[in-house]
């Protein structure tokens, strides 16, 4: 039974509450998720952080180098930057998709990343665009690879006493484009079948230079399959190069059998993902100087 | 332990009320504040009957816990219509008969209206997909969306 709400407006003060109250606490970004799992009993903190109030949690800020984002950043807002969209388009399509408009109007990528689930939509797309973790605690802020985040389904590196701060992404290169895709059984308001994030970068002369590609909830977290970004180096993006990412894309995942799909679908499906991303973010990054 | 004192903005106007933590925005406005506009239909996020703006965005009052409204502002269905004149997506969801119980209907008007200040002139299918997270069990949606495209129509003249 929740006991208390506390609405730390700085970082220190933060860190101090979660330190003081250890596994009894639980930060609340936009909720769409914890609120859930308090009232299904999943999850039962005794105490509620509002992380909302502190600045560096809510603030966008983005320059030469690339964009931070507050962890409690919300969906709809971040639709709302049209710099941050034009530069990421996976990962603001990704964003777009989790949910209803009302779900964006609270969820955050943050919370989306902390949350764990296998499923989640934006990590296959922070994996891809090769985002940073910065987290803070008592001794100190550290970075981790988006990557490195999740260790297992609802589980990552995040100790008892440590919150995600911000994540940043670096500005892509030139001609460099990501993309997502998703499947459901509905057409919106459903959660994963399978995910795939894909970078691209091309080169002058329109072969690709660089591809990244990343594979959610077929997994115990999300991943990248190296197979099936080098299956696109150095070559055109055309229906062959394409089949050669979709099949490694299919042998890399490794779903189980659930309520949403079975293991021969989400694998059949996962290539499928993996060669239309591919074909979008070819076509973004040509579209760019 | 003591109630938390929440003074807050409801539809341009202070107001206060005392919750506890784990109270949500829905059970404070409906059973503190006395606002029952938002329905609970799912308490979950799942289906939009309680739908509010808080602090300028469309979302559930499920998912908001009633101590975040400090200092914030809140927008309920009863702070849509002006003093003797309803706002379009009322009048036409009333002209295009878009209810039957009517429970869905404050979380339709509430997240029509929000869509079409951010889309104007939107197409049918982003008309569904602005109002997806907004379940309606009776109408099957046709006379709603109707409703909505027509209300579009109404405020671009």
């Amino acid at each position: 039974m929740q006991k208390s709400f506390e609405a730390p407006r700085s970082l220190a003060d933060a860190v101090a509450t979660l330190a003081k109250h250890g596994a009894a606490a639980r930060v609340l970004a936009g909720g769409t998720d914890l609120l859930v799992q308090m009232r299904s009993g999943a999850r039962k903190p005794a105490v509620v952080v509002d992380v909302k109030r502190i600045p560096e949690l809510t603030a966008i800020s983005l320059d030469a180098m690339g964009a931070t984002i507050g962890a409690a950043v919300c969906g709809d807002e971040l639709a709302q930057h049209a710099e941050l969209t034009a530069l990421w388009p996976g990962l603001f399509e990704a964003a777009a998709l989790i949910g209803s408009k009302q779900v964006q109007g609270r969820a955050s990528i943050g919370g989306n990343l902390c949350n764990s689930s296998p499923a989640a939509d934006t990590t296959p797309v922070l994996i891809v665009d090769e985002a940073r973790c910065i987290l803070a605690g008592p001794s100190g802020r550290r970075e981790i690879a988006a990557e490195q985040f999740n260790t297992g389904p609802g589980r990552n590196v995040l100790a008892q006493d440590e919150l995600l701060v911000a994540l940043f992404l670096p500005r892509p290169a030139a001609r460099t484009a990501d993309a997502y895709l998703r499947l459901i059984p509905r057409t919106e308001m459903d959660i994963a079948v399978v995910g795939a994030g894909v970078r691209l970068t091309l080169a002058a002369d329109g072969t690709c230079s660089a591809a990244r590609v990343a594979l959610g909830a077929v997994g115990p977290t999300a991943f990248i399959v190296p197979e099936a970004g080098a299956a696109l180096v150095g070559k055109k993006i055309d229906d062959a190069s394409l089949a050669a990412a979709a099949a490694a894309a299919s042998a890399a995942a490794r779903p189980i059998d659930d309520k949403r799909g079975t293991i021969a679908y989400r694998k059949h499906v996962a290539g499928v993902l993996t060669r239309r991303a591919a074909r979008i973010a070819a076509d973004r990054a040509a579209a760019r100087a | 332990m003591p109630k938390l004192h929440i003074e807050t903005t409801i539809n341009g106007e202070a107001a206060e009320f005392l919750c506890e933590p784990h109270t949500t925005l829905l059970d404070a406005l409906r059973n503190n504040v006395g606002l029952t506009g938002v329905k609970e239909g799912c308490a979950t996020g799942d289906c939009g009957a309680c739908s509010v703006m808080f602090d300028g965005r469309l979302t559930c009052a499920c998912l908001v816990l009633a101590a975040e409204a400090e200092g914030r502002a809140v927008e309920t269905v009863e702070g849509v219509a002006k003093p003797g004149r309803l706002h379009p997506v009322q009048q036409k969801l009333l002209e295009h008969a878009g209810l039957q119980c009517g429970v869905c209907t404050p979380g339709i008007v509430v997240a029509a209206k929000a869509l079409l200040e951010k889309n104007p002139d939107p197409s049918e299918r982003e008309v569904r997909f602005g109002l997806a997270g907004n379940l309606c069990r009776c109408t099957g949606y046709d006379k709603i969306v109707r409703a909505v495209m027509d209300a579009a129509a109404t405020l671009r003249a």
